[in-house]
């Protein structure tokens, strides 16, 4: 039977999409389908820490060998992710000595470069970490951008012919007998979501092998053909700053504990986070105790965070697993290691395959073994060249700060949209239109918002993604409205404004949990800049009933009668 | 020694700048101080009264008779209707021919940049001929180098909103403008100075060349909206000679910020207070304060006898016999909060507000949010009420956006609150002077 493709990879996160990549790249037919947005799961809701390994020295020394060895590698494929921030391992006095020396030595077993620094010269490095650490280990950890590290994933796979389809959320698994051969999905399903297909129609797409790259929502698409996949979703919550308090990665040197990293993140730091297994990864309480944990406790690293600006948090669930029988209770405990689940071995289901655990600095090398997997399936030979090949936007590095102009930009934007854009930034940029800063907050142009709409559609949020408009200090208060507007006239008014509502909907969410001090006056800013300014909350056009217009004050040249007493 | 003045009145917004000016009428000596800029460049420069009741339809064609129903502590209920009449009468007295509405008790419904209608009632005279709720087709311009105002989509959108008339938008080229990222005031000073621009028809200046640019545009609509940008010091001269060379009426769209509109009514107030003789002085933040010894005794509220500014660095008191608290709610800073609380800086007045931070907010962006009515609580002469409901002070009254009890972002009620407590609190102080 005629297959619509080789293969079909379910989740458009960072595993799906570097297995679509490598697969494309290795000259398969590969679609891709995701729920929401690229990166909406856990690949979108983590701190951005490019792990050295350090934090795995001591625990779990394969996966530290592993993150170095994938550290490396993604500075040299994906450069214009990654930011080169070196990270901080810090003692404070009643942090444990003897795990400040199994740390240094678990790093140097695992070939991890690490420097001891003392408290002074930490400071030197990080002026507002705390007058009492008293020594740290220095690592090559680094803050990298998952948005724009899987939408380079998907690009590039979809220049070597996959198909990426977002918005796309799996109803069902297609089985027959022992066999799985595709499944059927709902378009555009949900409110407010927008795709090119029309929205609650489905479609069956088959294949000749199916990866269940799902990560925490695994289990959910393996009870769709009765396989039991024992994911144990574990949420943490972020905190973003509304600056950069340092620009190294800060973590605690201690065994594990919530509250025990700072990732410089863009413009932002990221503070995390909380480990607490959850029933299910759609719908799990955020906590007030979180958050607050994360401000109390990095203050004894990084004292002046007690006093900043927090702009929101944001909760993730990690894909983590465990074989059946190990009965771990603590999640801190459950292995961040990866499992292939070949259901055919497993279960006596052949065509399918479920990748969970995992983390995302080793994407690529999941990818890859899932992708020799089932190249050895699918009895294709092709090899892997992913380690080797940077993604789009990180080709020439080197030439490009050198051989660029400014585009007409200030240089502070031209600087930041070059930072996000990397070898793409020509391509985007160069136009002969205006090209007016559409998000002040972190200098996204008008061009680089239309490369993004050109690449997602109208879902506001997946442009958000792409070029961080909306995510600065404001949180979208003042742009939202300017995004949106660069949907039109390619959009109607009516999908232009679903596509506003969600947006401010998305940003609102994480704002709740950062609403006192320039956070809350901010947020009744932006309150008043959409309702009282615009009326975006009492809008006409929103609602059922007409405004009998007549009735209102015409100008004086026609309408209400004057009843003044004047 | 303190400098002394009978009313003090501290801020400087539309509410601070009304108590003055009322205050002024009397035959007292009136300063006003503020310390950062007033958010009046954040606000449309419209002038809403109470376009939406708190929990009921809208918008509301007339807002008085709605004043009635309000909950108590609401600060309409707090001074009452007719303090609302006196109040707008008072503001038209003040604005002259630059603002317009005043024929007639009904709302007006105006375009919003993101093209949907809302519902005020005193509108500067540059947004007049733009009324949604007058039926006279209209083209909307916008430009491309500024991205706030689409007139495409906001042209689709009013049609959405249902507005009796046909709306077109088209994109422009705004001559003059080189930069892309250009500030509104750059658009306003070209016209305010008609500089010389190029154009592909060689040198002309910078209205004759915009009214060149839209004049071909034009379908046989009787009126022509822009963004608000058309002028800051000469708007009126600017948007007349527009007109006079399109053959049409012009009008502006109220934007976001920062505020043409918004800076105007500011100059306007501040233009005013001068008039009247009300001492001004910027920049100041006010520090500390002191009761003073001759208070009501220990069981009475105490008296406020001066407060401390901060000048540069140097410490300046005041002091006066009645004082206005008009500092702004929470995006003025007249209202603060940390993760513990919420509180007002200057003479810690009390705020109420739940002890949990997760009930300040809904989950709904623009649900009922208790944060949007953070503020104080007054008595019927303004004056502040601790959390037994006594005064705070004998001698203290607040005015606009740091009372509490009120939605304004919902209610579209935020100017017409600040004239109205501004205007009594004011009188109410001036009268209270011994």
């Amino acid at each position: 039977m005629a297959r619509d493709t080789e293969v079909l990879v379910l989740g458009g996160g960072s595993t799906g999409c570097g297995i679509a990549r490598d697969l494309a790249t290795r000259g398969l037919e590969v679609t891709l389908v995701e729920r929401g947005t690229l990166t909406d799961g856990t690949t979108g809701r983590m701190h951005g820490l490019l792990h050295s390994g350090g934090r795995y020295a001591v625990s779990d020394q394969a996966s530290a060998t592993e993150c170095i060895e994938e550290n490396e590698t993604l500075r040299e494929i994906a450069g214009h992710c990654v930011e080169e921030t070196g990270g901080l391992f810090v003692k404070r006095p009643e942090d444990s000595d003897d795990y400040f020396r199994a740390k240094l030595e678990g790093c140097r077993d695992c070939g991890i470069p690490a420097r001891v620094r003392s408290g002074r010269e930490a400071r030197e490095i990080e002026p507002y970490l705390a007058e009492d650490v008293e020594r740290a280990i220095e690592v090559p950890d680094g803050a990298v951008d998952p948005f724009r590290l899987c939408v380079a994933n998907a690009v590039d796979a979809e220049a070597h012919g996959a198909r990426i389809e977002t918005h796309a959320e799996v109803i069902d698994l297609l089985r027959e007998g022992d066999d799985v051969y595709g499944v059927e999905v709902r378009h555009g399903a949900g409110p407010g979501k927008r795709s090119d297909a029309a929205a609650g129609t489905t479609e069956e797409i088959t294949a000749e092998y199916v990866v269940n790259a799902t990560g925490a929502w695994a289990g959910q698409i393996g009870s769709m053909a009765d396989l039991e996949i024992e994911v144990r979703p574990s949420k943490g919550v972020m905190t973003i700053m509304n600056v950069r308090q340092v620009d190294t990665v800060i973590n605690r040197c201690r065994p594990k504990g919530d509250a025990d990293i700072i990732v410089p993140h863009e413009t932002t730091a990221i503070l995390g986070t909380t480990d607490e297994e959850v029933a299910d990864p759609d719908d799990y309480p955020e906590e007030q105790w979180e958050v607050e944990a994360m401000i109390d406790t990095l203050s004894e690293l990084v004292p002046i965070l007690a006093e900043s600006r927090t702009i929101r948090s944001f909760w993730g669930v990690r894909p983590l697993y465990e074989p059946p029988g190990t009965g771990t209770q603590d999640p801190t405990d459950i292995t961040r290691d990866f499992f292939l689940l070949d259901h055919a071995d497993r279960d006596g289901v052949a065509g399918m395959s479920s990748i969970v655990g995992g983390k995302f600095t080793t994407y690529r090398a999941m990818a890859e073994e899932i992708a020799d997997h089932v190249c050895e399936q699918l009895g294709v030979t092709a090899s892997c060249s992913t380690a080797d090949e940077p993604l789009p936007g990180s080709e020439n590095l080197a030439r490009l700060e050198a051989g660029m102009d400014d585009f007409g930009l200030r240089s502070p934007v031209a600087r930041r949209s070059k930072q996000r854009l990397g070898s793409r930034a020509n391509e985007v940029l160069a136009t002969d239109e205006p090209n007016p800063v559409i998000c002040q907050c972190e200098g996204v142009t008008r061009a680089e918002v239309r490369d993004a709409i050109e690449g997602s559609g109208a879902d506001l949020n997946a442009v958000r993604i792409r070029t961080r408009a909306s995510m600065g200090n404001c949180q979208g208060g003042f742009c939202c409205q300017n995004m949106a507007h660069e949907l039109h006239p390619e959009y109607d008014e009516a999908t232009v404004r679903a596509a506003l509502d969600e947006l401010v909907a998305e940003r609102w969410k994480g704002q709740r949990h950062a609403l006192w001090g320039e956070q809350l006056s901010q947020a009744m800013l932006n309150y008043a800049l959409h309702a009282t300014t615009m009326n975006r909350d009492r809008d006409p056009a929103d609602a059922t009933g007409d405004v009998e217009f007549a009735a209102f004050d015409g100008g004086g040249t026609r309408g209400v009668e004057s009843r003044g007493d004047d | 020694m303190a400098i002394e003045d009978d009313v003090l009145v501290v801020g400087g917004g539309l509410a601070g700048a009304t108590a003055a000016l009322a205050a002024a009428e009397r035959d007292v000596r009136v300063r006003l101080v503020s310390h950062k800029q007033s958010t009046l460049r954040h606000a449309s420069g419209l002038i809403d009264v109470l376009g939406y009741p708190p929990a009921g339809e809208g918008p509301l064609a007339d807002p008085f008779p709605a004043l009635a129903d309000l909950p108590e502590g609401h600060p309409y209920e707090r001074v009452g209707a007719e303090a609302v009449r006196d109040a707008l009468a008072f503001f038209d007295g003040i604005a002259g021919d630059a603002y317009a509405g005043a024929h007639t008790d009904a709302n007006a419904l105006v375009p919003t940049h993101g093209g949907t209608v809302k519902p005020t009632a005193r509108y500067p005279a540059a947004t007049a001929a733009g009324l949604a709720s007058d039926d006279r087709d209209a083209l909307l311009v916008g430009f491309g180098t500024l991205p706030d105002f689409e007139a495409p989509l906001a042209a689709a959108h009013l049609e959405a909103a249902g507005v009796p008339f046909d709306a077109r938008g088209v994109t422009v080229r705004f001559p003059g403008i080189e930069r892309d990222d250009a500030k509104v005031t750059r658009y306003a000073h070209l016209l305010d100075r008609d500089e010389p621009v190029e154009t592909a028809a060689g040198e002309s200046t910078a209205r004759a060349a915009l009214a060149e640019t839209v004049r071909p545009r034009l379908e046989g609509e009787s009126r022509v909206g822009f963004p608000a940008i058309l002028g800051d010091d000469s708007a009126d001269a600017v948007r007349a000679d527009l007109a006079d060379r399109l053959g049409v009426d012009v009008f502006e769209i109220p934007m976001g910020p920062p505020s043409l509109p918004g800076l105007r009514l500011e100059d306007l107030l501040f233009d005013a207070l001068a008039d009247a003789g009300v001492r001004v002085t910027t920049g100041v933040p006010v520090v500390d304060y002191e009761t003073g010894a001759d208070g009501a005794g220990s069981s009475g509220p105490a008296r406020i006898d001066r407060v401390t500014v901060d000048r540069n660095g140097s410490e300046v008191p005041h002091s006066a016999d009645q004082y206005v608290l008009a500092t702004g709610g929470l995006v003025g800073k007249g209202v603060e909060s940390d993760r513990e609380r919420v509180s007002e800086p200057v003479f810690d007045c009390h705020v109420p507000h739940p002890g949990d931070r997760y009930d300040w907010f809904v989950d709904d962006v623009f649900g009922d949010q208790p944060y949007a009515r953070f503020g104080l609580p007054v008595d019927r002469d303004l004056r502040p009420l601790d959390a037994d409901d006594a005064l705070e002070f004998a001698n203290l009254r607040a005015a606009g956006a740091v009372l509490g009890g009120y939605d304004f972002a919902a209610e579209k009620s935020g100017s017409g609150v600040s004239l109205a407590t501004g205007y009594v609190a004011g009188r109410r102080a001036a009268e209270g002077c011994r």
